[in-house]
């Protein structure tokens, strides 16, 4: 190849980002010494407009055949500038961005030194770039139907967003009913509408969707392909009881055995007893109720009468037989929607939650506001007798470095919401003990108006622990809060009847499970890592996998609802752009030198690469291959090739960072 | 098969804590684990010298764990809290403090002392709730127990900052410990309290109130004892009754015992093997509780 290589180098100011530690006019002046290199120019923003039209003016003037930009991160504007070089006529391929902001102005102080390491890195570039060829982008189809994972209010509304949107859903639940969280609140902040008001019509609409195919009771196991084409496996656990004959007129569990109910019910947080078997609650989807093995008789024992198969009667619903059984689709897109748990208050031994029959969690105390909770609304205490005075700790697990460092968002306006909820059920007296009070949303801070004004106490200090030690005799029988109050500036003991643990949020026990079979990252606490925080908030490092809701970080329902219509909104992007365009920055085996000894296919974290039992040779899926390198490093005969990252480009690009002049 | 400890007394243990000292060793032999004493051991470098000179208190403190480095048996025992938590903090503050591992190794040099390394300070609380375990202790508990239920103390410095086995927020062990050699323990939410510290003897009437506030949550949450891990918290629940009882007026008398010798009890000892005579408070209690079953048993026999 005898092509004359004439390289533009372009350095940015970025405004005084890179300015005021890179002296960038020493760099371009520089760079226009560089091998090879016709025009070299800096320019206050590269990204702007003028700045990308001085490289289409420069290509087409100066018949420039490879580009460098010295800038910020490619993931930033990497695709501006490849954009710049195809309007200029060049293959966009042929260009090479050096990061001189994230990786330079931004964590030096020294502006000489940062000067130096600008030159080291445009020259690596410069010598790099001469090696590239021009390369074109692939493209997959992608299939119009979605996965979406989890059936809380995020799920949910994403589901009924794609549906209505025409596409074919899938919404798998591992719960026996869809509804997540929500459906256990009584009211939502701030505007105290009842939360199953409306949830349930959203519940409802979505058994009822001919686009969507409702799997509760069941868990993704396996997820193989790559954007576009994705398929999943899906277990769907026994409940004993055949959706599909099932009416949901609850007999069988009027007709069991036990008579009252006898083991916990996870729905009410074990403030009441279920019968083994049961539905969730009243307005559960779907209205199909399930058999809990572990406590049913005839599990147990076989020797049940199955009063249960008799009240089913004709319609012959109740099968205890049933198997696990596996569903594999096809989809295009992926919602996860996953949630978040609770953290555990055991985990917080000071503040007696285990050890205090009237200690409770926020959790427990919606269930016992709610009219179709364990009390029917009556908020008692374990003893039957309703509470004179309350006390609400906030921060329980967040903010604490000894359990959870993160604020959880919801917490400081869930307990604002319960002490105006206890103080209507009970007129009870009510104290807030906060660290700082946090309600920045809409209506929010008027609804902490409006507590204030309803007489309920705000005392700020983190309480040092709950305990029954009684002072004196106007602390017997009580629980005593001890705690600094920080704007009176003394230690105070506030004798209450009952203890309400504002716990906060945190990733789900198999967060790390979930996260490797979608092919996903954390961020540090575990809970889902979106693409970009600001920009890209909803995507995620797997392309064709999208997040929403608390899976991705605490938030309150109003939040959760608009980060999953963005996600169906840009499933919805993918879907009818009809196709992706794929980096061609792949790897590929050069066939003729592979031996087939599949070193390479354990390597591959994106299982791409498969083996041929007819030709003896790896070969790798385009479409799923993300150019990590792995497989190139790994291939004991050098026969595994990436597209940019050749072993030219990168000694070429390793000889000129080392080559100081 | 017998196992065998280095052990460290420390002052209070020769001084106010005899008791604890004898019960101690006591509860171990008849457990058949061998205390070492460390030959010549001195001062633990303890909370108040630890205040004054930093510096001086680490290295003292260095040489126990250096003499222990060199003995035959590396797990140094040491019952006294303060001394526990001393010693730990020396290991801690050398492993993670330059300027204090070289003021250390300066000192022990000084004295031609190898560094300290391998040692593990032990508390004998753990030691029977780890080595021994719950049911060797049920085995050995050949006693009935025939006095009221018991309020466990673990006042501060066995649990914080260093807690090895147990919860710092809420020890159990010493009641997990207790209710498998049979002794019945009631909840006590001042489990962690501060005994008052050193403030009984610089301002008494903060000390004794603390003091107070312990002794009275005990008697109403209806324990007839309390015992404890550390012969600080011994001597301030118990030397100062009769002062809180002239300030007070409330009748208080309840004896302050340490769990070894509750449970050298339980396990056969002889009363005054452990110390019990020494007791200031509940004199009566302690004669009825630790004499009566003994008179049954020599009945039996």
């Amino acid at each position: 190849m005898s092509e004359e290589i004439r390289t533009g180098v372009y350095t940015c100011h970025c405004g005084s980002n890179i300015a005021a530690t890179v002296d960038v006019k020493a760099v371009a002046e520089y760079a226009a010494k560089l091998p090879n290199v016709v025009v070299s120019r800096d320019y206050k923003y590269m990204c702007s407009d003028p700045g990308q039209d001085l490289i289409k003016q420069d290509i087409r003037e100066h018949k420039l055949n490879r580009i460098v930009v010295a800038s910020c991160s490619p993931h930033l504007h990497e695709h501006t500038f490849r954009t710049a070089l195809a309007k200029g006529g060049l293959n966009e391929f042929l260009f090479q961005m050096v990061n001189i902001r994230e990786q330079d102005s931004w964590v030096h102080l020294d502006k000489p030194a940062a000067t130096v390491k600008a030159m080291d890195l445009v020259r690596a570039a410069v010598c790099r770039v001469a090696l590239h060829k021009p390369l074109t982008k692939g493209s997959v189809p992608i299939r119009a139907d979605v996965l979406v994972v989890g059936g809380g209010i995020a799920g949910i509304h994403a589901a009924l967003t794609l549906a209505n949107a025409g596409k074919k859903v899938y919404l798998v639940e591992r719960e026996p009913t869809i509804g997540g969280h929500m459906a256990k609140f009584d009211k939502t902040f701030p505007t105290l509408d009842c939360a199953a008001c409306i949830l349930t019509p959203k519940m409802s609409s979505v058994r009822a969707h001919p686009n969507i195919t409702l799997w509760s009771y069941s868990e993704v196991t396996q997820v193989d392909g790559y954007v576009g084409n994705f398929k999943v496996t899906v277990t769907r656990k026994p409940r004993y009881i055949m959706e599909d004959l099932c009416v949901g007129c609850l007999e069988c569990i009027e007709a069991c055995v036990y008579k009252e109910g006898k083991f916990v019910d996870e729905f009410n947080m074990g403030l009441s007893k279920r019968k083994p078997i049961y539905i969730p609650f009243p307005q559960a989807i779907p209205q199909v109720p399930v058999i809990d093995p572990e406590t049913c008789i005839d599990f147990k024992t076989g020797k049940c009468k199955k009063s249960c198969v008799d009240a089913c009667g004709e319609r012959h619903a109740i099968n205890l037989k049933m198997k696990e059984t596996t569903e594999i689709i096809d989809v295009g897109t992926i919602i996860l929607s996953t949630g978040f748990q609770v953290f555990d208050a055991h985990r917080s031994p000071e503040y007696g939650y285990g050890v205090y029959p009237n200690v409770y969690t926020a959790l427990e105390i919606e269930r016992l506001v709610n009219a179709s909770g364990p009390t029917s609304g009556e908020v008692v205490l374990r003893d039957g007798k309703r509470p004179k005075s309350v006390a609400i700790i906030h921060c329980v697990g967040s903010r604490d470095e000894k359990n959870n460092r993160w604020c959880s968002r919801v917490c400081c306006m869930y307990s604002l919401k319960l002490a105006h909820l206890l103080k209507e059920h009970t007129d009870a007296e009510i104290f807030n003990f906060y660290i700082d009070i946090r309600t920045p949303g809409k209506g929010f801070e008027e609804f902490y108006q409006k507590l204030r004004n309803e007489g309920v106490h705000f005392i700020r200090g983190k309480v040092a622990e709950v305990t029954d030690w009684a002072f004196d005799p106007s602390e017997e029988g009580k629980l005593v809060i001890r705690v600094e109050d920080t704007l009176l500036g003394f230690a105070r003991r506030i004798p209450v009847d009952m203890v309400v643990l504002a716990t906060g949020l945190e990733p789900h026990a198999d967060a790390q499970e979930v996260r490797r079979r979608f092919n996903l990252t954390c961020s540090s606490e575990g809970f889902f890592l979106e693409r970009h925080p600001k920009l890209a908030p909803v995507s995620t490092f797997t392309d064709g996998v999208f997040l929403a809701g608390a899976c991705q970080s605490p938030k309150d329902i109003p939040d959760t609802v608009a980060q999953a219509g963005a996600a169906a909104a840009e499933a919805l992007a993918l879907i009818d752009a009809g196709h992706v365009e794929i980096e061609p920055n792949t790897a590929f085996v050069l066939e003729e030198d592979c031996s087939g000894c599949r070193t390479c296919i354990p390597m591959c974290p994106f299982s791409a690469i498969t083996f041929s039992e007819e030709t003896k040779l790896a070969s790798i899926n385009q479409a799923l291959c993300k150019g990590c390198g792995t497989c190139v490093a790994s291939c004991p005969s050098g026969s595994i090739v990436q597209n940019l990252y050749d072993d030219e480009e990168i000694f070429a690009e390793i000889e000129g960072v080392l080559s100081n002049a | 098969m017998p196992q065998d400890y280095s052990y460290f007394p420390g002052c209070s243990l020769q001084s106010t804590g005899v008791a604890y000292d004898e019960s101690v060793r006591a509860l171990f032999a008849l457990l058949d684990l061998k205390l070492h004493e460390l030959p010549e051991w001195n001062c633990c470098g303890a909370t108040s010298y630890m205040s004054i000179d930093e510096g001086s208190a680490f290295v003292l403190s260095a040489r126990n764990l250096s003499l222990a480095a060199q003995a035959k048996h590396r797990d140094l025992v040491t019952p006294c809290s303060a001394c526990y938590l001393v010693l730990k903090k020396t290991q801690d503050y050398v492993e993670h403090y330059p300027a204090i591992a070289n003021k250390v190794q300066q000192g022990l040099q000084a004295e031609g002392l190898p560094p300290l390394n391998g040692v593990q300070v032990r508390h004998p609380l753990e030691i029977l709730y780890n080595d021994v375990g719950l049911d060797r202790i049920k085995h050995a508990s050949v006693r009935p127990w025939r006095g009221a239920p018991i309020a466990c103390y673990y006042g501060c410095q066995l649990v914080r900052p260093y807690c090895d086995s147990d919860q710092q927020q809420n020890p159990t062990h010493m009641e997990e410990v207790l209710k498998a050699a049979g002794i019945p323990t009631v909840d006590f939410a001042l489990k962690t309290k501060c005994c008052g510290g050193s403030l009984t003897g610089t301002i008494p009437a903060v000390g004794q109130r603390l003091n107070y506030l312990i002794l009275k949550e005990a008697i109403r949450k209806g324990a007839g004892a309390i015992v404890t891990v550390c012969p600080l918290c011994q001597y301030n629940l118990d030397a100062y009754q009769a002062d809180i009882r002239k300030s007070t007026g409330e009748a208080i008398d309840i004896p302050v015992l340490y769990f070894s010798q509750v449970l050298g009890w339980a396990m056969g000892a002889d009363a005054k093997a452990l110390g019990l005579q020494r007791s200031i408070a509940g004199k009566q209690t302690i004669k009825q509780w630790f004499a009566a079953s003994e008179r049954e048993e020599k009945a039996h026999v």
